[in-house]
C-alpha cells in the first residue's frame, strides 16, 4: 500500500519544529508502524536527509519505549495497543497519517519524536517501592495474599510507564501512572507500612516534576495500552485523603 | 588440537576462585573466605554498573544498599526498559512448594543436564541454592506473582523439567521482576546512593595498571564523551542475539560493552552457544525488524503438529486428526511437547525441511489449543495465556482461540559471554560480569525460566558477596582524568566516531546488519557444518571490509544520532560473528545450542564428544595475524555424570 506520513521534525529542544510530509510507497499491510518508519528512514539516509529519531526498543509492547501520537491519538487508533504493536493493516491505501511526539510540559522534546520522560522515574523515586533491602526477606509463603488482591495488584502493575496517559491528558497529568503504582503496592500486605507516606510523597513529586492536575477527563484510560482503568485514580484519591487525615 | 589458519591455541584458563570439597557447602565456604570491606570504607569506593536489567538493576540496588557509591548506566531512556522486561514465562526456584520431589539438588541436576554437560557444577549448584532466596526477595518487594485461592504462590512446570518449580506472573514475569529491581534501584537513586545515567552508552573500558578502573561513555542526547572512573566495573549488558539481526532481543540490545572489554583483554567464552527458541511468531516479510517470542509455557497446553502430507495447503480445521503429525509427541513420548528448546527447534526445522511447514514460505508449525480449550474451558485458557493470545492476534491478525497459532524458531538467548571465574570476575581484574553477559551457568543450553533466575542470583546474591573480596584488596591508587590510559581510551572512542562520520558511503548501517544476520542464520544457526562455517568466515571478513569503506552514517557526533549508535554496535557484531563461526568450527561436536551436522546419532540427535570437548572455550581477541587464541577451561563432573540426554 502507498501512504503519506506527516511527521513532526524538530532538530533539538531549541528548534521550533514543524510537520514534514513524506511519501511511503509499497508498504506491506503486515509491517508494523515502526517498520514502516524504518523503511522510510532507510530511504531518507540514502537520499542524504536526516532520518526521523524515535524511541523504541522491545517492539513487543512491553518495554514502554515507543511513543508516537498517530492521527492525534497516543499510540494510534487501535485500543490497548502500543505503537510498536500497531500494524499497517489498520490503515488504508492512500491514507495521510500524522505522527507527533508525546506533548506535555513534563515531557520536553529532545529531537523529532523523542521526548524526555525521566519525570516518571522521579515519581517512583519519591515512594513507588516497598523498602525491602536484599537479604531481609522472610520466606515467600510467610505472608499469604488473597488471590483477589494479588490479581488486582497485578492488573495495576501491568503499567509499562510509556506516558501515553500524560500525552492524552489535556492537563498533562500523570495521575493514572501514579495511581497504578499506588494501587499495585497498596493492595499487597507488604506495601502497607509505607502506604500513607507513599501516596503523599508520590503526588508531591508529580507536582514538582511539572505534571498538571487531574480533572477526571478520562482520556488517559482511553489510550492506555495496558487498559489501566480510570477507577484507580479514585482509589488513589481515597488513599490520599485518608493519609492526609492521619498525618 | 593444533594451530591452523583460523585460530591458535594458548595456555588453559583456570578458575582460581573455585572452591572444592563437598558441593553443598562450596558457596558457604567461599563467602566466609571472602574478605570484607569495612562499612565505613564502602562509601569511599565507587562501582560502575553497566546495564539495568535483572542482573544490573539488582546488583546496583544491592551494592548501594551495602553502602557503596554506585554509578549506573543504561542506553534506554529509563532503567525500567531493559530487555529483561520482555521475559514472559517465569522463574525457577527449588522451593518444592508443590511437594513433588523438587530440591536444590534436582534443580542443579536438571540445569547441568539441560546445559548438555558444558557448565561448571559449582556455579550451577550455587544458582540452585540462591534460587529460593530470589523468590523471597521478590515477594518482599511486592512482585505480584500468580497465587492460588488459599493465597499461596502458584507454580507451573516448564520446558525440560518434570516438577512444577516455575513461579510466574501471568505472561509478564520478567516485567514484574524487573520492575521490582527497578523500584529498589530508584529507591537508592532517591536516597542519593546511586548516580543514574540513562541514555548513556559505554564505548570503552579503562584499564590502569592492569585493573579495570572506569569506562568511556557517550551521552546519547548531547553526544558528549566522558571518562568515568571507579574502583571496579560491573558489566550487566546482556546477550548478543542481535548478531542475527532478527531475534527476540530488543532492537537496542548489543554486544558493544562486552566486545570493547574483550578487545582490551577479557576472554570471551563459548560464543557459538546460541539458544534458538522454538515458539516465536514467524516472519511476515522483508520489512521484518525483529521477532516476537510466544512464551514456551504455551507448550504446557498447546500441541505441536504439522500435516502428514507435504505442501498441504488446507486450512488447519479441515485437516482431520489422522492426517496430522503431532511429531513431538510421536518422537518423544515421555516429554512430548515439553522437550527442551533445542530439540523442539530442530524438530520444527526438520519437518519444515521435509516440506511439511505451514504458513507463508512454509516456515511454521502449528501450536494448537483446541484440546486444552475443550478440556479446561475457554476461561481457564484465557486466564493462563490471555495476554499471549492477544499479542499473537495483534501481530498476525489471527485468533488462536479459533485457529492454531503458527510458530517457528528464532534466536532468543546466548549462553556464551565473557569468561568469569566463580566470583564472576573476568580475566581483567576489577571487571565483573553478571547475567546473560557472562558465560557461566547454562553450559551449552539454557532451560526455560532459568534466565531470570540467573540474572537475579548474580545481581542480588552472588556479586554483592564476591566483589567485596576484590575491593578489600585495595585501596587502589587514585586515577586522574589526565592519566595516559584514560586519555588514550577516550581518544579511541573519538577516533572511531570520527571515522564513522567521515566514510560517507552508499549503504546504511541496517543493510550491513541485515546481511550479517542472514550469514549467521544460514551458516551459524540451528545447524552448522564445517563447509558452511568456513564459507561464513570468508563472507563476514568481506562484509567487514565493505562496512568500513561503504557505510553511510548521517548527522553529527554531538547530537542524538541513532545511526551513529547503531554503527558502533554493528561494527562489533561483525567481529563477534566471525568469532562465533570460528568457535562453532572448532567445536566438532554437537551439544545443546550448537548442532554440528557432522556429529549426530543415526536418528539425528546431537552427539557430544566428551573425550575431546569437555571444556569451555575462552577466546582471546584476534591477534595481529587475524587469529584469535583459544584458552580451554577443562570441566570436571563430580556429581552429575555426563550421559546422553534422552527425552524419548
Amino acid at each position: 500500500m502507498d501512504i503519506q506520513v506527516r511527521v513532526w521534525r524538530q532538530s533539538g529542544p531549541a528548534d521550533r519544529g514543524r510537520m514534514v510530509g513524506y511519501d511511503v510507497k509499497d508498504i506491506s499491510p503486515d509491517a508494523s508502524f515502526l517498520e514502516m518508519i524504518d523503511v522510510l528512514n532507510e530511504k531518507l539516509i540514502l537520499d542524504g536527509d536526516d532520518p526521523i529519531a524515535f524511541d523504541h526498543d522491545c517492539r513487543e509492547g512491553i518495554c514502554g519505549a515507543c511513543s508516537m501520537v498517530i492521527n492525534g491519538v497516543a499510540h494510534g487508533p487501535e485500543k490497548a495497543t502500543t505503537t510498536c504493536q500497531l500494524h499497517m493493516r489498520h490503515f488504508k491505501d492512500g491514507d495521510v497519517i500524522d505522527v507527533e511526539p508525546w506533548r506535555a510540559a513534563a515531557f520536553p522534546v529532545i529531537k523529532d519524536l523523542v521526548v524526555d520522560r525521566s519525570a516518571f522515574d522521579q515519581i517512583i523515586q519519591a515512594g513507588g517501592y516497598i523498602s525491602a533491602p536484599t537479604g531481609t526477606a522472610p520466606d515467600a509463603h510467610a505472608t499469604p495474599v488473597p488471590k483477589k488482591d494479588a490479581d488486582a495488584a497485578f492488573e495495576a502493575a501491568t503499567c509499562i510507564g510509556c506516558g501515553a496517559c500524560v500525552a492524552a491528558c489535556p492537563n498533562g497529568s500523570s495521575m493514572l501512572f501514579t495511581a497504578a503504582k499506588v494501587t499495585h503496592l497498596g493492595l499487597m500486605p507488604q506495601g502497607q507500612p509505607e502506604r500513607d507516606s507513599r501516596v503523599i510523597d508520590m503526588l508531591q513529586a508529580q507536582d514538582d516534576a511539572g505534571f498538571g492536575g487531574c480533572t477526571n477527563m478520562g482520556e488517559c484510560a482511553e489510550v492506555c495500552p495496558k487498559g489501566i482503568p480510570l477507577s484507580l485514580i479514585g482509589r488513589l484519591n481515597s488513599d490520599y485523603r485518608k493519609a492526609i487525615a492521619k498525618s | 588440537m593444533t594451530d591452523n589458519e583460523f585460530w591458535t591455541e594458548g595456555e588453559p584458563v583456570v578458575d582460581k576462585a573455585a572452591p572444592d570439597g563437598p558441593i553443598e557447602t562450596r558457596w558457604e565456604r567461599r563467602k566466609f573466605a571472602a574478605k570484607l570491606v569495612n562499612p565505613a570504607n564502602r562509601r569511599k569506593l565507587t562501582i560502575i554498573v553497566v546495564g539495568t536489567g535483572l542482573a544490573g538493576g539488582s546488583a546496583a540496588a544491592t551494592l548501594a544498599e551495602q553502602g557503596y557509591h554506585v554509578k549506573s548506566y543504561c542506553y534506554q531512556d529509563s532503567p525500567r526498559r531493559a530487555h529483561s522486561i520482555a521475559a514472559q514465562g517465569g522463574i525457577n526456584a527449588a522451593k518444592n512448594y508443590r511437594n513433588d520431589g523438587d530440591s536444590v539438588y534436582r534443580l542443579f541436576y536438571d540445569t547441568v543436564k539441560g546445559g548438555d554437560f558444558r557448565a561448571r557444577e559449582s556455579n550451577v549448584y550455587r544458582l540452585a541454592q540462591e534460587s529460593v532466596n530470589i523468590i523471597d526477595q521478590a515477594v518482599a518487594q511486592g512482585v505480584p506473582f500468580a497465587r492460588e485461592y488459599g493465597g499461596l504462590l502458584d507454580n507451573r512446570s516448564f520446558g525440560g523439567t518434570q516438577v512444577s518449580r516455575t513461579f510466574y506472573a501471568r505472561g509478564q514475569t520478567g516485567q514484574q521482576l524487573l520492575i521490582g529491581a527497578y523500584q529498589a534501584l530508584e529507591r537508592q537513586i532517591g536516597l542519593g546512593n546511586v548516580e543514574m545515567n540513562a541514555r548513556h552508552e559505554m564505548l570503552e573500558l579503562i584499564i590502569v595498571d592492569g585493573k579495570a578502573r572506569g569506562i568511556v561513555v557517550r551521552d546519547m542526547v548531547t553526544g558528549q564523551i566522558t571518562t568515568e572512573l571507579a574502583d571496579a566495573v560491573v558489566l550487566a549488558s546482556g546477550g548478543y542475539g542481535n548478531v542475527f539481526f532478527l531475534s527476540t532481543n530488543a532492537k537496542g540490545c548489543n554486544v558493544t560493552a562486552s566486545w570493547r572489554a574483550h578487545r582490551k583483554g577479557a576472554l570471551f567464552a563459548n560464543p557459538c552457544y546460541t539458544q534458538i527458541h522454538p515458539t516465536c511468531i514467524p516472519e511476515s516479510g522483508s520489512h521484518q525488524s525483529k521477532l516476537t517470542l510466544m512464551s514456551e509455557s504455551l507448550r504446557n497446553d498447546g500441541r505441536v503438529w504439522v500435516p502428514k502430507a507435504q505442501k498441504d495447503t488446507r486450512r488447519p480445521a479441515d485437516i482431520p486428526e489422522d492426517e496430522r503429525d503431532y511429531y513431538l509427541e510421536r518422537i518423544y513420548p515421555s516429554f512430548g511437547n515439553l522437550v527442551p528448546r533445542d530439540i523442539a527447534s530442530r524438530a520444527a526445522k526438520n519437518v519444515c525441511d521435509e516440506g511439511r511447514g505451514v504458513g507463508p514460505g512454509g516456515l511454521g508449525v502449528y501450536l494448537d489449543f483446541a484440546d486444552a480449550i475443550s478440556r479446561l474451558g475457554h476461561k481457564a485458557v484465557e486466564a493462563k495465556y490471555g495476554n499471549l493470545f492477544e499479542m499473537y492476534q495483534r501481530i498476525t491478525g489471527e485468533d488462536p482461540y479459533e485457529t492454531p497459532m503458527r510458530i517457528y524458531p528464532a534466536v532468543h538467548y546466548t549462553m556464551g559471554g565473557l569468561w568469569v571465574d566463580y566470583d564472576l570476575q573476568s580475566t581483567i581484574p576489577g571487571m565483573f560480569v553478571v547475567g546473560e553477559a557472562n558465560f557461566s551457568d547454562h553450559g551449552a543450553n539454557r532451560l526455560g525460566a532459568s534466565a531470570l533466575m540467573q540474572g537475579l542470583a548474580d545481581g542480588y546474591f552472588v556479586l554483592p558477596n564476591t566483589i567485596n573480596n576484590y575491593l578489600a584488596s585495595g585501596p587502589f591508587p587514585k586515577v586522574s582524568q589526565t592519566d595516559e590510559a584514560v586519555v588514550a581510551a577516550r581518544k579511541q572512542v573519538e577516533d572511531q566516531i570520527e571515522k564513522f562520520l567521515s566514510i560517507d558511503g552508499d549503504r546504511t548501517v541496517d543493510s550491513f546488519h541485515r546481511e550479517l544476520g542472514h550469514i549467521m542464520w544460514e551458516y551459524c544457526g540451528m545447524e552448522r557444518t564445517e563447509e558452511g562455517l568456513t564459507k561464513a568466515i570468508g563472507l563476514i571478513r568481506a562484509l567487514k571490509e565493505e562496512f568500513w569503506t561503504r557505510v553511510k552514517v548521517p548527522g553529527k557526533g554531538e547530537e542524538l544520532n541513532q545511526n551513529l549508535e547503531k554503527a558502533g554496535r554493528v561494527a562489533d557484531f561483525i567481529e563477534l560473528g566471525e568469532l562465533m563461526c570460528i568457535d562453532a568450527l572448532h567445536r566438532r561436536e554437537s551439544c545443546g545450542g550448537h548442532f554440528r551436522a557432522e556429529s549426530q546419532t543415526p536418528d539425528g540427535e546431537a552427539l557430544r564428544h566428551d573425550d575431546e570437548f569437555s571444556y569451555a572455550a575462552a577466546w582471546e581477541y584476534f591477534a595481529a595475524d587475524g587469529r584469535p587464541t583459544l584458552h580451554k577451561e577443562m570441566l570436571e563432573f563430580e556429581y552429575v555424570h555426563p550421559s546422553t540426554r534422552s527425552y524419548k
